[in-house]
């Protein structure tokens, strides 16, 4: 972990460390990024990745450290600060403006202007189709953003942060939407940038790709810089070991009980994307009484799509769903959960919680079928009581169910959206993504709560990016990738090394450009 | 010391908790104040006379709000309300006066309970009309019912080439007399409108507060896509909201045509704006998911009070315009500091506790 010494080092981390309230998210981090050459960073979701990037341009400001530009120091104010130095970001979640032409885009916030005239579309248009021209991206300025495909988007937003004059080009997870075609021109786009003496940093988790196009790796595990190497004198395994360490976080320990029958099957269930393409491509699965099933991918995998598609939000999928043995394709959502399904969905805050609601509210909100009396009227004290068992079943901290549901914090958010999901006495859970966002304490609560549900027999298949929590928790590991269902392993018989191997399957590009 | 210092942190909350009852208390407090305004400064304000002659002027108003409000609380609005008071009331005045001529020289005469139900049940139609442009064909509430609005009143004025359906009294051998109860009867004292209200007013809140289509109504305004992945039916849900605002304009034609026993196609023009204040003056968030019927109820009567209030006190129409504009506008700047002050309150109780 010594500083690279070499004098091609355009910029250099020196004992950076970021706190945020309470939390450090980057701790005593050094790292030199090399000139001209495909500087990689890997590590879990969480540690400190993404920080580390914002630091470098200008969205955060370190705690502790230093920062040196050629070996001077610098200090970004902005992220505007550091785009006057050099440093470009493309961010994971793309920042265009879809209303836009590409050329608006590019030249958003310093358009090019004639004075009092206003804004010179055909300079700007004409000085983009130049940008894009050297990307070799075939895109038209003209054309608006929301009709390009999401990978042509990548590249808009590429030529964006080169026509920006940028030294130093930071690509966060830059492949998680693309397919194998468009990866391959991002590809010979870093290859020429590379050549032409940019500094370029590689965020992803796609070890294989991570091989391909990286020249020097680094890796972050919980803030702290555990590796650091030559990408040619290292092999996938080396990456995991440094990814994961050896510490184990505290997972409930699992309970061993018998599996019942199959109460889910879902048969070749397939999802087109709206650019073409397949979201969710002929997935079929079963799961039994009991059964935790782990579905592991990365971002884009379609694990989130495939959930959508068994409880019924999206009509365009195909295929077919069992639940208890009854044939459930044809009911909506409604319906669906009446059988015994129920989803938790990822994004608690979009999807999960009706935010203007209370506690109690957002609690029974699938269930008031429950409680009612002549089949319209909700009668209170059963409402109430209910309330009551799932705050304490869950063990919820609300001091007054009766309290606006966002008074609380992100774990016992997350509790609610679950106990909202259980209240309706399902069969079979979908989880996606259940410990995104919520701190220890809560994750410990909500995989306690997991164990103690397959135990009382209830079939629950969760989605999560982590690789220790589908190691620890789930009896099968299902691995999906780019909408395909890879394969599906006994936790017995899997590694960490098969599954990541294998959720880089459906990115294996055929060829290679020179 | 430690004593000393709790103290001062209970007033400090009960300040806050005291100044936030006031806020809630708001519409109430506007109410009051306007009464007691105008009872001080308008002659004859506080007469029973009075006091009936305007509740029958709100009660129009409140029927109009109770269904914006469920509208705008699945976060939409309804422009066309208006418009279908309007052609309601041509319903109601053609079939009383015309009947419905079947072109080979019958003609089909009503009696006024059926014509009642008749005119309910257009006011329905158009609401579920609206209701499927928005669920079905994904228009935005705004510019459906602003579709349906000038489709509604073009037919009201289509119906009688714009002229007034005049003198609704019915024949006796048609059994269609009897029309003006509606408008000018009484019971136990009270106008027959005003019990109607009432009736609606109370089933509505019940809908509101008791019934699950009442729970997914706020649930839909708060957050759609939450709702649609616990199970909600959305689109039954906004389309039973607006088949209510629908029949709700209904009520209010036939109020109308039988307390002047006439029916005049123009009628109804811009109701819709007074009922939209209205529910906002009771506190019901535009952005949807708050709302109560308790507080339409009350902010109608403010609005009406008003309106009337300077009526009598002889203050120019120019005027009461800008008056009402402003009472509209202070109100949602004390929701919004309500809501603001709201929050605070309830961390200071989440950190006293925890």
């Amino acid at each position: 972990m010594q500083p690279a010494q070499d004098d091609d080092c355009v910029l250099r981390l020196e004992d950076v460390t970021k706190v945020y309230s309470g939390i450090v998210a980057v701790r005593h981090a050094n790292l030199a990024l090399r000139r001209g050459a495909v500087n990689v960073l890997v590590g879990e979701n969480g540690a400190g990745k993404s920080t580390l990037m914002r630091i470098i341009a200008g969205v955060e400001k370190p705690s502790l450290g230093r920062i040196l530009l050629d070996g001077n120091e610098v200090e970004f104010h902005s992220p505007a600060d550091a785009q006057r130095h050099g440093i470009g970001m493309v961010f994971q979640e793309l920042n265009l403006f879809g209303n836009l032409s590409v050329a608006e885009n590019i030249f958003a916030t310093r358009e090019v202007t004639r004075g009092l005239r206003g804004i010179d579309h055909r300079a700007q248009v004409d000085k983009a189709n130049n940008f894009l021209d050297r990307l070799d991206a075939g895109i038209d300025a003209e054309t608006l953003v929301e009709d390009l495909p999401i990978g042509q988007q990548q590249l808009v937003e590429i030529a964006k942060a080169i026509s920006l004059d940028t030294r130093i080009l930071i690509l966060d997870e830059p492949t998680s939407a693309l397919s194998a075609a468009e990866v391959d021109v991002l590809f010979k786009v870093i290859r020429e940038l590379k050549a032409q003496g940019v500094a370029i940093v590689y965020i992803s988790h796609r070890l294989e790709e991570l091989m391909r196009i990286g020249d020097y790796i680094t890796v972050l595990r919980d803030g702290q810089i555990t590796g650091h190497a030559m990408v040619r004198d290292i092999d996938t395994k080396w990456i995991v070991r440094s990814m994961i360490g050896s510490d184990a976080k505290d997972f409930a320990k699992s309970v061993d009980h018998r599996l019942g029958e199959e109460v889910f099957r879902a048969e070749d269930i397939c999802l087109p994307r709206r650019t073409g393409g397949l979201a969710v491509d002929h997935v079929s699965i079963s799961v039994r009484a009991g059964e935790v099933l782990g579905i592991y991918g990365l971002m884009g995998a379609g694990r989130s799509e495939f959930f959508e598609c068994v409880i019924g939000q999206h009509r365009h999928s195909t295929g077919r769903v069992h639940v208890g043995g009854v044939d459930i394709s044809d009911c909506d959502t409604s319906d669906r959960i009446r059988r015994g399904l129920a989803m938790i969905p990822e994004d608690r805050q979009r999807e999960g919680l009706v935010q203007a609601l209370s506690i109690a509210s957002n609690l029974t909100l699938a269930s008031l079928e429950r409680f009612l009396r002549f089949g319209f009227h909700i009668v209170g004290e059963k409402e109430r009581a209910a309330i009551k068992a799932a705050i304490g079943d869950l063990s919820i901290k609300a001091p007054n169910p009766d309290f606006e549901v966002t008074s609380m914090s992100g774990g016992n958010q997350q509790k609610v959206v679950i106990g909202k999901a259980l209240m309706t006495r399902p069969k079979v859970l979908m989880m996606d993504e259940p410990s995104r966002g919520i701190d220890v304490g809560a994750k410990a609560d909500v995989f306690r709560t997991m164990r103690r549900l397959a135990g009382e027999g209830l079939a629950i298949l969760f989605s999560t990016s982590d690789l220790e929590e589908v190691m620890a928790l789930s009896d099968r590991i299902a691995v999906m990738s780019n909408g395909r269902l890879v394969t599906v392993i006994d936790r017995a018989e899997a590694t960490e090394e098969m599954i990541v191997t294998a959720s880089a399957e459906g990115h294996k590009t055929t060829r290679e450009h020179a | 010391m430690t004593v000393a210092s709790t103290t001062t942190n209970a007033s400090e909350a009960s300040n806050g908790s005291l100044l936030l009852t006031l806020m809630k208390l708001r519409t109430f407090i506007a109410l009051f104040a306007v009464i007691a305004f105008f009872s001080v400064f308008a002659p004859n304000f506080l007469s029973t006379a009075n006091l009936i002659l305007m509740s029958k002027h709100v009660a129009l108003n409140a029927f109009l709000a109770m269904g914006m409000t469920f509208v705008i609380i699945t976060g939409g609005i309804d422009l066309s309300v208006g418009s279908i008071v309007g052609l309601c009331g041509m319903v109601a005045g053609g079939l009383i006066l015309n009947g419905i001529d079947l072109q080979f020289g019958y003609t089909i005469y009503f009696n006024v309970f059926e014509v009642c139900l008749i005119t309910l049940a257009v006011g329905i139609v158009i609401g579920a009309i609206n209701g499927l442009l928005i669920t079905k064909l994904n228009v935005a509430p705004f510019i459906a019912t602003l579709g349906t609005l000038y489709v509604a009143r073009g037919f009201a004025l289509l119906s009688s080439d714009g002229q007034t359906f005049p003198n609704l009294v019915g024949k006796p051998e048609l059994a269609t007399t009897g029309f003006a109860f509606l408008g000018s009867g009484r019971l136990l004292g009270l106008p027959v409108s005003i019990w109607i209200l009432i009736v609606v007013a109370l089933a509505a809140a019940y809908v509101a507060k008791y019934t699950p289509i009442g729970r997914h109504i706020f649930a839909v305004g708060g957050n759609e896509r939450a709702a649609r992945i616990s199970g909600i039916r959305v689109d039954r849900v906004k389309m039973f909201v607006y088949m209510f605002s629908g029949f709700c304009a209904a009520i209010v034609g036939l109020v109308i045509s039988s307390e002047l026993m006439a029916s005049h196609p123009a009628t109804g023009n811009s109701f819709e704006l007074n009922a939209i204040a209205a529910a906002v003056l009771g506190g019901t968030s535009m952005s949807g998911g708050r709302g109560t019927i308790g507080g339409t109820i009350i902010g109608a009567f403010v609005i009406g009070i008003l309106s009337d209030g300077l009526v009598m006190m002889g203050i120019s129409s120019f005027w009461q315009m800008v008056i009402k504009g402003i009472v509209i506008i202070v109100a949602v700047v004390v929701d919004q500091a309500q809501r603001r002050l709201q929050q605070q309150v309830t961390l200071m109780q989440l950190a006293k506790n925890g």
